[in-house]
């Protein structure tokens, strides 16, 4: 275990459920209490859904693992309660520096515009994930988390789940409506249904080392092609808070895990690479190979699969742990919208529809930065060499340098939830994409407004043009009583209630640019602040319709999403 | 979507064959082939539309591929 860090003991309580004659109640448990489980734990006890979180350890991960957490995975960890927290403790970085031998080819900004509450990716170790959304689920009613409780086993039926849970103090079983399994790469939930778990295995391995040292680096991000301190292998420099850093080597395929792992060997290739003087102390140390698989479906009736137990990635890019809290994100209000009835099961179609693709993506790109670092073949390592020669001269080539493709929020584009456009929109946010931020001119961020629930963002060049009429229609406007929460986007100057609909003072125009809203329109947003729909003009009956489709009623849709959901 | 032209174009055709087989003079066949991979990556992108280049792997790869059946 890292010395950087003072580990938390969760201690193992004894549950009034343990005593039960018949095997307790709980409409959703969730297994595993990593970041992912965690997050989909609190996003449904604040939804008012009591949840049992089951975690076989009584502490937070072992090592920094997951450090590096983006944009749209901070935005949700804002909707959650925990996101200044994470940015506060975190190490802010937009910029990364690219490395051929020892000459710097290439830097990017990952954040080149201003006007967004959260940067491009912040450094954290995930203990410190861990620990912030432990104690953000302390403070939720109707959610209660059991440390030192082990599923050993799961049967579904229709009707719900069953769960056999392991404790120090013997066996019990629980029943569920909907089980969520978020216990990682080797999920036993996977197991326990035999479900195969299929992938592509990379054969070269790394070394990841996280050194405690102060020195005056900047906070970015750095990776080499074939440094001279590293023997023609790559390697990757982040800085993590209370001066930890994470440096990367790829090693050889046949490089024997024990000794590469030893302080006999990393010392010295850690000195190669920051100087002979300069004194740090090893932290933690990890040899590892990589895959890239998912499971082909992420719901197996009513368990769902979330996170590095539905789908893993090579880490270059930070596509597994982001992916894995935006699968929480995307399932949440799902299931608590079903739960409370207020939309019919087929919603919970949508969830494979948009995470199956988004897993895809991301092991699309993550196995073709795999393949551009470590080339499997002679033609492979010449081309890549060629565009590294070529990046150091020409622009045109650093587009294709790929020392990892990192993180952007997946847009749902062919998801059955959204409305498409019905009015021309060249730019702005198309329907399935997440919401774009913008700053506020009283303070505070767009964002911030949409909140967990449905939410509309009515631009209005001239806010006169808002009729009584249309906004009360709106403010009444709910499908299954889940209302939308709209909000008058108006520019400067033109400030003031309008028919009690609260305004948000566009500041510097920015909201109108990014939402591509000059000639007015209107954004449904779902309850992970995806778009569901937009319109050039305000009419009632479409953002009525677009509501029901959000929710899963479109009569259209309803036959071949109850086909799915039971398939 | 620009596709890729097979019209006979070219202006001057035996000094670019001239110009190919000299760019290689003196290389070993590593160097050759880096050297290919270099005016392959440089052409692609003053073509600009990746499905040119595409097409033309393609056919390229076509061609060498029904020598293959002819042996």
């Amino acid at each position: 275990m890292p010395k950087s860090y003072r580990y938390p003991v969760y201690p193992y309580r004894r549950s009034a459920d343990q005593d039960a004659s018949s095997p307790a109640h709980h409409p959703v448990i969730v297994v595993g209490a990593g970041p992912v489980g965690l997050s989909m734990a609190v996003d449904l006890g604040l939804r008012g859904i009591a949840t049992l979180l089951l975690d076989e350890d009584d502490t937070v991960s072992d090592g920094s693992r997951g450090i590096c957490f983006a944009k749209r995975t901070l935005e949700i960890f804002d909707r959650l309660g925990v996101g200044d927290r994470i940015v506060e403790k975190g190490v802010t970085w937009n910029k990364g520096k690219v490395y051929s031998g020892d000459r710097l080819i290439y830097a990017f900004d990952l954040l080149p515009e201003s006007g967004h509450k959260r940067p491009a990716f912040v450094n954290i170790q995930q203990y410190y994930i861990e620990d912030y959304l432990i104690e953000r689920a302390g403070e939720i009613d109707g959610l209660d988390v059991r440390w030192k409780n082990r599923v050993i086993g799961v049967e579904p039926d229709a009707d719900g789940v069953t769960v056999t849970v392991e404790t120090p103090e013997g066996d019990y079983t629980l029943k569920c409506d909907y089980l969520i399994a978020a216990d990682g790469a080797k999920s036993g939930v996977r197991d326990f249904l035999g479900l195969p778990f299929e992938g592509r295995s990379f054969e070269e391995q790394f070394l990841i080392t996280d050194i405690v040292m102060s020195a005056d680096f900047p906070a970015e991000r750095r990776f080499w092609f074939n440094p001279a301190f590293h023997d023609g292998q790559s390697a990757l420099l982040h800085r993590q808070p209370d001066d930890v850093w994470r440096i990367d080597l790829q090693l050889d395929a046949d490089a024997d895990r024990e000794a590469e792992g030893s302080p006999e060997r990393t010392i010295p290739r850690l000195k190669a690479i920051l100087g002979e003087d300069q004194p740090f102390e090893v932290d933690w140390t990890s040899v590892y190979r990589f895959r890239c698989a998912r499971l082909e479906h992420f719901r197996e009736g009513r368990v769902f699969f979330v996170g590095d137990a539905a789908h893993i990635v090579s880490p270059f890019g930070a596509r597994g742990g982001n992916a894995g809290i935006q699968d929480a994100d995307n399932l949440a209000w799902k299931i608590a919208a079903v739960l409370e009835r207020k939309a019919p099961e087929a919603l919970l179609a949508s969830y494979e529809a948009e995470r199956i693709p988004a897993a895809d993506e991301n092991i699309r790109y993550s196995a073709r930065s795999t393949d551009f670092m470590t080339p499997k073949s002679r033609v492979n390592r010449i081309f890549r060499d060629a565009v590294l020669d070529l990046a150091e001269r020409f622009a045109f080539a650093r587009r294709m340098v790929n020392s990892g493709r990192l993180s952007t929020p997946s847009v749902y584009s062919d998801s059955p939830l959204n409305s498409p456009d019905a009015e021309d929109f060249l730019s702005g946010i198309p329907p399935g994409a997440a919401a774009a931020d913008a700053p506020l001119k009283h303070g505070g961020w767009l964002i911030d407004h949409l909140g967990g629930g449905f939410a509309g963002l009515w631009f209005a060049s001239d806010p006169g043009e808002i009729d009584a009429a249309r906004a009360s229609a709106l403010e009444r406007l709910a499908a299954g009583g889940l209302p939308i929460r709209v909000f008058v986007v108006a520019p400067e100057g033109a400030e003031g209630a309008v028919h009690d609909l609260p305004v948000l003072v566009d500041r510097g125009g920015l909201a109108f640019e990014r939402y591509d809203a000059s000639g007015g329109a209107f954004y449904l947003f779902r309850p992970d602040q995806h778009v569901a729909a937009r319109f050039r003009r305000l009419e009632i009956e479409p953002v009525n319709g677009a509501l029901a489709r959000a929710l899963g009623r479109d009569k259209s849709r309803s036959d071949t999403d109850a086909r799915t959901a039971h398939g | 979507m620009a596709e890729l032209s097979s019209d006979d174009r070219l202006d001057r055709p035996d000094d670019l064959y001239a110009a190919l087989t000299d760019a290689h003079e003196g290389l070993s066949e590593e160097e050759s082939t880096a050297l290919d991979a270099r005016v392959i990556l440089l052409l692609a992108n003053h073509i600009g539309a990746a499905g040119v280049t595409i097409e033309a792997l393609r056919q390229a790869r076509e061609s060498v591929l029904a020598h293959r059946e002819d042996g």
